[in-house]
């Protein structure tokens, strides 16, 4: 089945599309370009929505969605073609007046004020007043209905905001946008801060709002996400529509062939690893809350991943291990070392880190590449053209899509800023990488890049102990995996002696062998 | 895989004129702005502003909070703040006077007097760095209690000390075209130049200030950086008091510098300092301490009273700021 063509020209969509100006449809867009200076962000995106339909957005980073989710919201204004709302033109002059026509996005980053209460999130800058005094009851009514429909009345609607859940806080954001009577509900990356509990309930509220009729476009890397939740899906690349079609009747290489471009084939290169002697050993670790107990044995040209849910610990063993945070109980060893752990003794027993947060913790996003590059490897005396130097070395290896090694790190992509990150250990010449969640949000072209370099790392002899919430990936590229579940770190198991189901068994604390 | 792009051609098409030539226009901004006040007082006063002698004197009136500025920066660049610059100055050109009185030799005074301020910037930084505590809170509560100390310190009054060299320090020479403290100033700024731009010391100050925890996961030592960025900063406020000491010809006065935070701090704001850290740039900061100090002495000229001045001033610090964020609207 030809779905798209190499040479990057439009896909036809299946024959078997409803009619995009169908009855139930009630978002349309056609034609949408937009330009910034020299660079097409969108260059003739069509996409459409019906009501009681959940559309999976997806493209690889840089692809033009966050682009064209701000022509929707009105953020930006498009150079070329037209929206339709519910069969009228649609032409929001700001996120407002989206707002008000219909259109809510929910933001990965949320924008609640976490100071105020439920209620007062969900009526803020549309507050029904009495005269001057806020119509507090009928706020009231307004923010329980809202619970009420998105099925969670237990939510106390009046304490402030910060006390609840980010789950929850999600919920009151999406409630902020039913509440005005949005149709079109865009969820931007809902998940990447939920526990999979959390996914389920999220889930769960979804198809209760499609259920009512709304329209829900659904932007997200997890493709495994948009199989269980989206009913239609739109690929995005180079600021175009390239195809789209029924997600049940996609695979997830066919998606993913769509946003690339290509055939992946081997996303996940695996070389033949031979493990040479143990760099690092964990004899029982507990730090003050977390890990519990955690003992394992890493060794050069061996990639160990650490699987487990959000909240097992997974974070905190590595950055106990990093001597970030404290240890209360149990021995590290690396190499030879043992003793005191804090970051610069870390870097000096050639152990590096790569944090899972790259925006508060693994980058200085205000600062260039070069000089988050070589942070942790300066001479007492440097110059900035030394510094340029050394890292347009690492710039070139690690194909880092940059004006320079001068530019602000903060100007690149996710997956080039992962590259920068990562190339600060191999600039420092560690032998032990610690990586926690190095592709979250990244681009598939960048994680095929990173997996490959994983690879390569490992042949080389350093060790790679690799912390992921994405099983296909840490089945993908490493030797051995454990699983941590509740702070405890179970046994390591060769990649070939384990499944998904295996893992998921372990995390959830149901498998035997924790 | 992906196309890999010719990484050696965009570091070239990256380090092209154009783009550095936009950085020279931002730190251009207070040079700027400085040559329109300097034109715009010579229009009003043209036979008593532009002068040789007009403009040594408002270099002279910006040495101390230049000083104080310069000192300040670091710390600001670091995301700190120190409000007790002033007070600071207090302490140390009280406690220089007492140790002249006292008979030590002015050298030894005068280097007295900067370890005070260094001892001064110790207590803060510890507090900010051992107790985990706000700078802007802990400074402000030295702010007080250093001023209190200068007043226990003076028996609540100024000290006087007799004639010595110090006091010269701030008196037009002969020989060096202009006093030995403006060139004090310069000297010092090279320093801190130097020091930003090519020591490990100076980039950590940057990294820490742009993302603190980023800074730790590099295995910078956080704390100890910022201590020593405090006692700097207290070290400089103590070079600063000792001229103001010699400005006052030879008095310590517990009384002194009042302002001076906000001026110095102003200063470093208006050369181009972001209050969120990791930006600052030494030369901005005496320009930006230039930049007030004319206008304060244009001002003077054109004989504005004492309270239009500072409405001036205060005005024109906020325009300062407004333009540089519309140079730059990501600093926002």
């Amino acid at each position: 089945m030809a779905i798209h063509d190499f040479a990057g020209n439009p896909i036809i969509m299946p024959p078997d599309q409803p009619s995009p100006l169908g009855e139930n449809c009630l978002l349309k867009m056609h034609g949408i370009r937009k330009r910034f200076g020299a660079t097409q962000a969108l260059d003739g995106v069509d996409l459409y929505v019906n009501a009681g339909e959940v559309l999976a957005l997806v493209g690889e980073n840089g692809a033009g969605k966050s682009t064209l989710m701000k022509t929707l919201s009105g953020a930006y204004q498009p150079d070329e073609g037209c929206m339709w709302l519910e069969g009228k033109t649609y032409q929001p002059r700001d996120p407002m007046d989206a707002r008000r026509l219909g259109v809510a996005m929910i933001y990965q980053e949320l924008s609640l004020a976490p100071h105020l209460s439920v209620m007062e999130n969900i009526v803020l800058g549309v507050e029904p007043v009495r005269g001057p005094l806020m119509a507090w009851r009928q706020i009231r009514k307004i923010a329980r209905d809202a619970m009420e429909q998105l099925g969670r009345p237990d939510i106390p609607v009046d304490i402030p905001v910060s006390r609840l859940s980010i789950a929850e806080q999600q919920l009151v954001e999406i409630g902020r946008a039913t509440a005005i009577g949005s149709k079109v509900v865009v969820l931007d990356e809902p998940t990447s801060s939920l526990t999979s509990r959390d996914i389920a309930g999220l889930f769960t509220l979804i198809r209760r709002l499609r259920d009512q009729g709304h329209a829900i476009i659904y932007i997200s890397h997890f493709l495994e996400e948009v199989k269980e939740i989206t009913s239609r899906y739109t690929v995005l690349r180079d600021g175009k529509s390239v195809g789209g079609g029924q997600t049940a009747e996609a695979s997830t290489d066919t998606i993913i062939s769509m946003m690339v471009g290509r055939k992946v084939d081997d996303l996940y290169p695996r070389s033949g690893h031979t493990p040479g002697e143990i760099i690092l050993e964990l004899n029982d670790l507990g730090g003050l809350k977390k890990p519990v107990r955690a003992t394992m044995a890493l060794r050069r040209g061996e990639v160990l991943g650490i699987a487990g849910l959000v909240g097992a610990g997974r974070t905190e063993l590595v950055r106990a291990v990093f001597g970030l945070d404290s240890v209360r109980s149990g021995k590290i060893k690396i190499g030879l070392h043992t003793g005191p752990a804090s970051p610069a003794r870390r870097w000096n027993q050639g152990m590096g880190m790569v944090s899972e947060d790259r925006k508060n913790e693994g980058l200085a996003l205000g600062l260039s590449i070069s000089d988050n590059l070589t942070l942790s490897r300066l001479g007492r005396f440097v110059t900035p053209s030394g510094q340029a130097v050394q890292s347009a070395r690492w710039i070139e290896k690690m194909a880092v899509k940059c004006r320079g090694p001068r530019q602000i790190i903060g100007d690149l992509s996710g997956g080039n800023q992962q590259k920068v990150a990562i190339a600060r250990l191999l600039h420092h010449g560690v032998d032990v990488l610690l990586l926690d969640e190095p592709t979250r949000g990244i681009d598939v072209g960048s994680k095929a890049q990173i997996y490959k370099l994983i690879d390569e790392l490992a042949i080389q002899g350093k060790a790679i102990l690799l912390v992921s919430s994405y099983l296909p990936e840490l089945m993908g590229v490493c030797d051995r995996i454990a699983v941590m579940c509740r702070g405890v770190l179970g046994a390591a198991h060769p990649v070939r002696d384990i499944t998904e189901e295996l893992i998921m068994l372990e995390a959830t604390g149901a498998g035997a062998t924790s | 895989m992906t196309q890999i792009p010719p990484a050696a051609k965009i570091i070239e098409a990256g380090e092209n004129r154009g783009f550095n030539f936009r950085a020279v226009l931002s730190a251009l901004g207070p040079v700027i702005g400085l040559v329109l006040v300097f034109i715009l007082f010579s229009a009003l006063r043209p036979r008593t502003f532009p002068t040789a002698a007009n403009a040594s004197q408002i270099l002279l009136q910006g040495v101390v909070v230049a000083v104080a500025a310069l000192g300040t920066t670091p710390v600001i660049i670091s995301a700190g703040i120190d409000i007790s610059i002033g007070a600071t100055i207090a302490v140390v050109s009280v406690a220089t006077a007492l140790m002249l009185n006292a008979g030590m030799p002015p050298v030894l005074a005068a280097l007295g007097g900067i370890g005070v301020g260094g001892l001064c910037g110790l207590f803060n930084g510890a507090c900010v760095t051992f107790l985990g505590l706000n700078p802007f809170i802990v400074t402000l509560g030295t702010f007080l209690a250093f001023r209190g100390v200068a007043d226990v310190l003076g028996g609540e009054s100024e000290v006087y000390t007799s004639s010595n060299w110090l006091n010269d320090l701030m008196n037009p020479s002969q020989s060096l075209i202009f006093p030995w403290g403006v060139w004090i100033m310069v000297i010092l700024a090279i320093i801190l130049i130097l020091m930003l731009r090519y020591t490990r010391f100076g980039r950590h100050i940057f990294a820490i200030g742009s993302n603190e925890q980023t800074a730790r996961l590099c295995g910078i030592a956080v704390n100890r950086a910022k201590l020593w960025i405090y006692i700097l900063g207290g070290a400089f406020s103590g070079i600063a008091g000792v001229l103001m000491f010699s400005n006052e010809n030879g008095t310590g006065d517990p009384t002194t510098s009042k302002n001076t935070p906000l001026t110095a701090i102003a200063a470093a704001v208006i050369g181009g300092a972001s209050l969120t850290g990791g930006q600052g740039s030494i030369v901005g900061t005496v320009i930006g301490a230039m930049f007030i100090m004319t206008i304060r002495n244009g001002c003077v000229q054109i004989n504005l009273s004492h309270g239009v001045q500072n409405i001036v001033t205060g005005l024109i610090i906020i325009v300062a700021v407004l333009v540089d964020r519309l140079r730059n609207p990501k600093n926002n």
